[in-house]
């Protein structure tokens, strides 16, 4: 039985990040115990808000040190503290936990399975699985150290619901610094501001591709905010700078499995399917009858978004009102 | 500046739909070999950052390609080289002899004979889906990481100044060399990437492709050999597949022939308004 480190993130605005919860139901379906680890800054106060998901405690390390996202600033503790007992410390496949990952295991020696899919105990044993090949294939894989790194993917591992008691919160200290962290100096943060929810926990989000041009906003936000809908996009509208780069959906940007998922004007390239065939509900509108986007999709509109969004908008009114 | 790319060959992505599982293995039988996109960006990047844009003869610094792989990878570190990249290396190896942590290991032995004062990595190899080397080197090394680099300004020839692109938005950092840098798809646009040495200079969008001339050429540069055993004295492996499978089939969906029948659907087939 495995005693699992769940590792906390924490946003700007000093709450912790709900993909936390996804590693939250890895530790859970993985079996065995867990407990968690909320470092940054504030984390004190943010840890009250997880004590109540079944963890045997919630570790907290609270410094200013940890005020911005530089994981040779976090490695450190994160390594120190799992050495007390645990046998894996998984964090959400995020960018900040994929940045994290790889750094712990290095220190601890430990094998890393990265944005995996499942797990499984198989006679004491952990198995993995993970898409490989854009998704196109699954690989079941072990790790052969005692001491293991996973990444679980936000999409797969869906967001834990509170188990009710209440886990003790017990301080750790700050481990030594790494000297490669004097080597990094975070100058800021680009985010653009916006109400919408994020893109790996909406229940509803619309994607733009290359066919909207200069009219991405204009053409998908009406439709985006009639569904309370969080905005994707297609690489090649990123690209294009019709939308910001963190919009992009696929196997190498953002991995997402809303309940639904338009596609509009987006073409269905392999790279773009691996990031959204696993949404419950996927519609896609496409003029090109023969686009590959109609392959995965559940409901297929062969249409010219241009007059096609604007009136699914006045429909959706109508059959909503 | 010296940079060090690792680059990876992977079974060619755009049909990484053809992929098959035969008795559990992942077979990519028909499928070409490319160059991984990722690490086709990191030469382009290193390229742009030890040139003058305006004048891209005059080299002002070296690039080293590296990649672990069979005899037949080295068609791609030539494609390397016949783009602009100074010297490449292989080091000998089939694909189930590696994980990322072992490759990560091997480069560390490689930095230190080497010396660069970068390593430029891709984000994520796009066949394993990993995004783990980068990172491994970087802690192995002690150094500092910079993942998912959609920009990349040097400025003062010892430290870089990188806006990475992340879960909603973009974190910019400094980081001091030498350092691991791993890039992101957008590191490849008109100016990404910039020097002291080419300041404002704008590239044409994506790679470079080589001429005929410099193809020949590049026959000439160095390619040396090394097996993994000159760089790693344990090659044991930490990750072990058990197996692999196809993922499920999804079900064959409907063209809908209105805007009022899609809403319709939705709202009493699929029940997800
Ligand atoms: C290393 C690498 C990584 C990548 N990662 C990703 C990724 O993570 N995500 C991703 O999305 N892509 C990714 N790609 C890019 C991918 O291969 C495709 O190029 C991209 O997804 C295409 O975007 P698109 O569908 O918007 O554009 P296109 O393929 O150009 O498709 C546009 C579509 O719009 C339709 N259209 C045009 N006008 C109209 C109209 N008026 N009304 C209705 N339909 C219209 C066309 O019929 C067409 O199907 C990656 C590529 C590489 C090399
Ligand atoms: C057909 C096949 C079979 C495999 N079988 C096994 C197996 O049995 N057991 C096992 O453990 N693994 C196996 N692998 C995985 C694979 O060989 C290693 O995991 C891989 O070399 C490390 O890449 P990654 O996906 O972890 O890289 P990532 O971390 O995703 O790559 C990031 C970057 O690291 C660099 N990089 C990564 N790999 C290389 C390389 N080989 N050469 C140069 N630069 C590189 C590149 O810059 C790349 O962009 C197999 C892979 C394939 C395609």
């Amino acid at each position: 039985m495995a005693n699992i480190l769940v590792i906390a993130e924490m946003a700007p605005d000093g709450k912790v990040r709900k993909s936390t919860h996804s590693a939250i139901t890895f530790a859970r379906n993985a079996g065995g115990t867990f407990s968690i680890l909320v470092l940054g800054q504030g984390a004190k106060a943010a840890a009250a808000e997880i004590t109540g998901y079944g963890a045997q405690k919630v570790l907290v390390c609270d410094d200013a040190y940890l005020a911005n996202p530089i994981v040779e600033r976090f490695a450190p503790t994160v390594a120190a503290v799992a050495k007390n007992g645990f046998d894996v410390i998984a964090v959400t496949a995020s960018s900040f936990g994929k940045d994290l990952a790889p750094r712990v295991a290095a220190k601890l020696g430990a094998g890393y399975a990265p944005d995996i899919s499942g797990v499984k105990d198989e006679g004491g044993k952990l198995v993995y699985r993970r898409p490989v090949f854009a998704g196109n294939a699954y690989g079941n894989c072990t790790l052969n150290t005692a001491v293991q790194v996973v990444s679980a993917r936000q999409s797969e591992f869906s967001a834990a619901e509170p188990s009710g008691g209440s886990s003790p919160i017990e301080d750790v200290a700050l481990a030594a610094k790494d000297a490669a962290a004097e080597r990094v100096e975070f100058v800021g943060l680009d985010a653009a501001k916006s109400e919408r929810p994020d893109l790996g926990e909406a229940r509803v989000i619309v994607s733009g591709g290359r066919a909207l041009k200069e009219k991405f906003a204009e053409v998908l936000d009406p439709l985006a905010n009639m569904l309370g809908a969080a905005v994707g996009a297609s690489r090649a509208a990123c690209d294009a700078g019709y939308a910001p780069a963190e919009l992009q959906v696929g196997q190498t940007g953002r991995v997402v499995a809303p309940r639904l998922y338009f596609a509009i004007g987006i073409s269905g390239a392999i790279q773009h399917l691996a990031g959204m065939k696993g949404s419950k509900t996927i519609v896609a509108i496409n003029k090109d009858p023969d686009a590959p986007i109609f392959q995965v999709a559940d409901y297929g509109l062969v249409a010219d978004l241009f007059n096609a969004v604007p009136e699914l908008v006045t429909e959706l009114k109508k059959a909503t009102a | 500046m010296k940079i060090l790319v690792p680059l990876k060959r992977v079974a060619d992505p755009d049909n990484a739909n053809k992929v098959k599982v035969n008795a559990g293995k992942i077979e990519t039988t028909g499928l070409e070999w490319k160059p991984n996109p990722f690490d086709e960006y990191a030469v382009e990047t290193a390229l742009r950052l030890t040139e003058n844009g305006a004048n891209p003869k005059a080299r002002l610094g070296e690039v080293v390609v590296v990649t672990f792989g069979p005899k037949e990878t080295e068609s791609t570190l030539r494609q390397a080289l016949a783009t602009g990249a100074d010297k490449a290396i292989r080091i000998d190896a089939t694909d189930d002899q590696l994980d990322g942590d072992v490759v990560a290991r091997a480069l560390k032995a490689l930095v230190e004979k080497e010396k660069p004062d970068v390593v430029l990595a891709g984000k994520q190899a796009v066949d394993g889906d990993s995004n783990q080397v980068g990172q491994l080197l970087a802690e192995y090394l002690g150094w500092p990481q910079a993942t998912f680099a959609g920009s990349i300004k040097s400025e003062d020839d010892k430290s870089l100044l990188v806006g990475r692109e992340v879960d909603g938005g973009t974190i910019n950092v400094r980081v001091g060399l030498p350092a691991v840098v791993s890039v992101d798809l957008r590191i490849v646009a008109p100016t990404s990437v910039s020097s002291k040495h080419s300041p404002a200079h704008k590239y044409p969008e994506g790679v470079r492709f080589a001429a005929l001339m410099a193809i020949m050429a590049a026959k000439k540069k160095p390619l040396t050999e090394m097996k993994l055993a000159d760089l790693v004295s344990d090659a044991a492996l930490k990750i072990t597949y058990t197996g692999f499978e196809l993922p499920p089939a999804r079900k064959a969906g409907i063209k809908v022939a209105s805007v009022p029948e899609l809403v319709e659907k939705l709202k009493s087939e699929a029940k997800v308004l």
